[in-house]
């Protein structure tokens, strides 16, 4: 289990007695996560890392998970499709359901807390149920363009939350509460993230099958259009013209049909061209994320759309320039000029990737700085720090 | 050496942020919106600038000139306010009215309002800080001197930026202790003279423990 003093080394100076000082100060007082599950991406991953570091400094921390038959996981992914703005149909009684069984899950925890952060869709409602102590809505998306009919039913739950917190102030709708904004993060000592020997990089590529003989151009992400992997793929062949670089898709493939389309037509050009290389990973591939980005010369975001995404960030932490587009938190990530580019087109893209390839030293400066923006900016501690200023703010 | 009479405690901060309900999607939304938003907003975005953006990105000045320059793309907005300088105004109210009367001066001019590209509004926000004392306390300048070399970078904003603007102590903590409690005045005056504006809380700590390492030696001699 990793430990807070582990953290000294990574985080900037300071920062870890801050962490102990704040934990000092809410000793005694119980806080609660409640998530949909404990496995994947978004909430849980950060809560994998921000539990265990919470229980380590001696602050009485838990975190429940809410369990649903299959009906419920269908509306609670349409629900929240929704109010991503994704047009869905969502029945009534669908909705019922979904109160019905938030309803039964809360019988079965406990809300005993000083401070209780419910994370996303999946438990929202269980705030009906509650009881004492503040009751906190975490959402980890973009919610401003929810679909009308979805947030007004929504809506009424947020509604009875003390706060909410949102990753961006963009992310946020109109509200009776108040809006804290608090960045998601990464854990710099995960698998996806921990240091890696250049040793270990090169097996680990060598077993994707992977050479290091040129210039490795890296996106990594699902296979859909607004990641834009096709636009990714346009610009490398514009900046194919002048280097011989390599480029490498890698992502996970739903089985939703527009992710397989996008597959197909990726396959397609890599066929064409041996440098195009697509990775399908499967969901657990930290280590092979890790060291693809490790691997990489530049690491591309270019997403159309998306929610915070922290991708940049991590590519950043391993010392890599980040050429990416404008989407969810892309332009609170990459520090435009000084830790990568932000672009707008393909072209844009050709562009910077050929400016930084034409000037290896501005790769190296880059990425140094981009490593420094995400240790004060992207790293678990400084998600720890605003979690525990959120329960003494909250809690008094 | 000269022992104080009280000693200083390092106080670290956490910034909670906070976003409040008023967005701007032009230069004139952004000034009506100034006009509304509480002092603490007007704060958040120019003083707490230096504490959010260390110690790459202090190329802007505040966050309403980030905005002018890079989602509105108009660089003579951008220099105006870039160059106001939030430690030069009394009060806030008094900054705010500068802020105000710039854009207003530079809407005259023009014939349309300047407006950000799509997605990039402008997001009022005010910040809760909560206090942390770290470290031992000190009783001598060279005490001050070894806990200023490793307080986290919070506690110089907190001592000199939090402390002159927001509670009412506009010498800052650092030069009223050495006035007050060390009874070192020519000290206080050269520290209470460093310009924190447009530089980082490293240069800031930097400048302070030269002008303390000099007047150590000059105790020493």
């Amino acid at each position: 289990m990793t430990r807070i003093d582990d953290y000294r080394q990574v985080a900037p100076p300071g920062v870890v007695d801050i962490i102990l000082k704040l934990a000092e100060r809410v000793r005694g007082r119980r806080f609660l996560h409640v998530s949909g599950g404990r496995f994947g991406g978004g909430a849980a991953e950060i809560l994998r890392a921000v539990v265990p570091i919470l229980c380590d400094m001696g602050i009485d921390t838990h975190w429940e998970i809410t369990g649903g038959d299959p009906g419920f996981y269908t509306t609670t992914r349409a629900l929240q499709a929704a109010l991503e703005g994704a047009e869905r149909v969502l029945a009534d009684e669908a909705l019922a359901h979904y109160v019905e069984m938030n309803r039964v899950n809360a019988k079965k925890l406990s809300f005993e807390a000083d401070l209780v952060v419910v994370h996303d869709v999946q438990p929202a409602t269980l705030v009906a149920q509650r009881s004492d102590g503040r009751w906190v809505w975490r959402c980890h998306f973009d919610c401003s363009r929810a679909q009308r009919r979805a947030w007004s039913f929504f809506r009424q739950f947020v509604a009875q939350y003390e706060a909410a917190v949102f990753s961006l102030p963009e992310f946020g709708r109109r509200l009776g509460v108040p809006q804290y904004i608090i960045y998601p993060s990464i854990d710099p000592l995960s698998e996806k993230n921990r240091e890696l020997t250049p040793r270990e990089v090169a097996t680990i590529l060598a077993s994707l099958r992977l050479s290091q003989d040129k210039p490795l151009l890296v996106q990594i992400g699902p296979f859909t259009r607004a990641q834009d992997p096709l636009g990714v793929v346009n610009a490398y062949r514009l900046v194919k013209k002048h280097y011989d670089v390599r480029l490498v898709l890698a992502g996970t493939a739903g089985d939703e049909r527009e992710s397989l389309e996008v597959l197909a037509e990726l396959r397609e050009a890599a066929h064409h061209d041996p440098d195009i290389v697509v990775l399908e990973l499967p969901p657990d591939a930290h280590l092979q994320i890790n060291a693809l980005q490790r691997g990489a010369t530049i690491v591309l975001q270019k997403s159309l759309r998306e929610g915070f995404g922290l991708g940049a960030a991590e590519a950043m932490w391993k010392g890599k320039p980040v050429v990416g587009g404008f989407g969810g938190g892309l332009a609170q990530q990459i520090i435009s000029d000084v830790t990568g580019y932000t672009v707008h087109s393909v072209e844009g893209a050709a562009f910077r990737l050929r400016h930084l390839l034409n000037n290896p030293e501005l790769i190296a400066r880059m990425g140094t700085a981009g490593r420094e923006h995400v240790r004060r900016t992207f790293l678990v501690t400084r998600n720890i720090t605003d979690y525990l200023a959120l329960l003494i703010h909250l809690s008094g | 050496m000269r022992t104080a009479k009280h000693p200083f405690g390092f106080i670290g901060c956490v910034e909670l942020r906070q976003a409040l309900d008023k967005h701007a999607l032009d230069e004139r939304e952004l000034m009506d919106r100034l006009e509304e938003v509480p002092p603490g907003s007007v704060f958040y975005h120019t003083h707490g600038y230096f504490l959010r953006h260390r110690p790459l990105t202090t190329a802007y000045g505040n966050d309403f000139a980030r905005w002018a320059a890079v989602e509105v793309r108009d660089q003579a907005l951008a220099e105006r306010l870039a160059v106001v300088d939030p430690f030069g105004f009394p009060d806030l109210e008094l900054l705010r009215e500068e802020l105000v009367t710039i854009i207003h001066d530079h809407l005259r001019r023009l014939n349309t309002v300047p407006r950000a590209e799509l997605g990039g509004a402008f997001h009022f926000q005010q910040s809760h800080i909560v206090q942390v004392e770290l470290g031992p306390l000190a009783t001598t300048l060279a005490e001050f001197r070894d806990g200023l070399a490793a307080v986290d970078a919070s506690a110089i904003y907190f001592h000199m930026v939090e402390a002159r603007t927001r509670l009412g102590r506009p010498s800052g903590d650092f030069a009223e202790w050495l006035r007050t409690s060390l009874e070192l005045p020519a000290l206080a005056d050269r520290i209470e003279r460093i310009d924190t504006y447009m530089t980082s809380l490293e240069r800031v700590r930097a400048r302070v423990l030269s002008l303390v390492d000099q007047a150590l030696e000059e105790e020493a001699a």
